[in-house]
């Protein structure tokens, strides 16, 4: 269970490039932070860097309530990037299978969180055949299926319709009831209440 | 189930199909076999003096063949995160990537050896040893291959750098596992070669998998 992450003047730099310097920013259990920026400012390379995927040229990451912080990611963190990273020739079910069970969910929980996001009758069909909303849902299934406390969304709301962004914005809602927290890469305001984050510039 | 036999079965699923599967790597196999007597003359004294070392030669590409894009596409479709962030360490999720590639294609490379060699000329009574060998060395092959193509994953050419870092990296199984069949076929003692072999083999899955779960942190972060 992670209760709080807390960024401490993290600076980031991509191939000799300095990103952001100097960030700092706290979000405890059941609160969202929305990160907005121009492109190329580095909202994603900050998501992976919290995900630990990228490090920091300086500054810290702290994951409070967990003792390591490799042990929180990877047992607490999901990192919903702009690549879905599904498999387009296998099927819809087996790779909602796959990514629920591989973050620690049952099948029950993968099937009720496919039929909860609008996946039930796709399930059959390879993945090459869903639309890019599709897609993004079924990526979301394994948000849904396997609990875990801390979610990094990449422009969760890009791709998805009307009625997905509702959705989705349900989702985040019990998330955060739960006492989750979330970190979105946004250039929409998020559908939940959330606190803004301006980088780069 | 475990995340580490899920993930199993999805890499054996995806290994059928990656780049041909099993079929690619027989077919390679095969191919080449046929093509060494056409090139070397059909009379059996050369051939034979030789069929072991081809027969170990065209199993170590035929696994290279296989293994270059084990890490690639899961890189380019955003998969390599999301296995990044398992439970399991990265480095398990490695070495199951190459037992994967190795029970899908370094098995039925294992079967089809023995049958190239005698077709090439190797006494029928050395087949259980070669398959023995070829499973050996099969092993070592895949978890060498895979260094090598966790490590070429950030760079563009990454083909070309992984033959370059994997080629030395295959000589001594290349060595001990032909040793072991000369041997046999010579009346000596075969056990030397094919313990090296086996060594040879457990060192490479005992450490391959860090250098590969390191080489994978590099080109994603």
């Amino acid at each position: 269970m992670i209760s709080a992450l807390r960024l401490s003047e993290v600076t980031l730099e991509r191939s000799g490039r300095v990103l952001f310097a100097g960030l700092s920013a706290y979000i405890a259990a059941g609160e969202a932070l929305a990160v907005m920026g121009a492109n190329g400012a580095g909202k994603t390379s900050l998501l992976r860097a919290i995900a630990g995927l990228l490090r920091p040229a300086a500054g810290e990451i702290v994951f409070e309530g967990a003792a390591d912080p490799g042990e929180a990611r990877r047992r607490n963190c999901h990192l919903l990037g702009h690549l879905d990273g599904l498999k387009t020739a296998r099927t819809t079910r087996e790779e909602l299978l796959f990514q629920a069970r591989w973050s620690g969910a049952d099948e029950a929980a993968a099937l009720a969180a496919a039929d909860r996001l609008g996946l039930s009758r796709q399930l059959a069909l390879e993945v090459r055949r869903l639309s890019a909303g599709q897609r993004r849902r079924l990526a979301l299934a394994r948000l849904v299926s396997a609990p875990r406390s801390l979610w990094l969304l990449d422009e969760p709301l890009a791709p998805l319709d009307v009625t997905g962004r509702t959705l989705m914005g349900e989702i985040m809602a019990e998330h955060l009831a739960r006492g989750g927290l979330i970190v979105a890469a946004v250039h929409d305001p998020l559908p939940v209440a959330a606190r803004m984050l301006e980088i780069g510039g | 189930m475990s995340p580490l036999v899920v993930l199993l079965r999805r890499e054996i699923s995806l290994a059928w199909g990656r780049g041909g599967g099993p079929l690619l790597a027989v077919g390679f196999l095969a191919a080449a076999t046929t093509l060494f007597p056409l090139a070397l003359g059909p009379a059996p004294g050369p051939l034979a003096a030789v069929a072991a070392g081809i027969a170990w030669v065209v199993l170590a590409l035929a696994t290279l063949l296989t293994i270059d894009r084990l890490f690639e596409r899961d890189f380019e479709d955003g998969a390599l995160d999301l296995l990044a962030l398992g439970a399991p360490p990265l480095e398990a999720v490695c070495a199951i990537k190459c037992l994967a590639s190795w029970l899908v294609n370094g098995a039925p490379l294992a079967l089809a050896a023995p049958l190239a060699a005698i077709a090439l000329g190797e006494p029928p009574h050395a087949a259980p040893l070669i398959f023995l060998a070829a499973l050996l060395g099969g092993l070592a092959f895949a978890f060498v291959g895979g260094t090598g193509a966790a490590l070429g994953l950030a760079s563009r050419r990454g083909g070309l750098l992984t033959a370059v870092i994997v080629l030395p990296l295959l000589v001594p199984p290349v060595i001990f596992g032909g040793a072991a069949i000369a041997d046999f076929a010579g009346g000596l003692d075969w056990a030397r070669g094919l313990a090296l072999l086996a060594a040879y083999a457990f060192a490479a899955v005992g450490l391959s998998p860090f250098a590969m779960a390191g080489a994978c942190r590099n080109a994603l972060g």
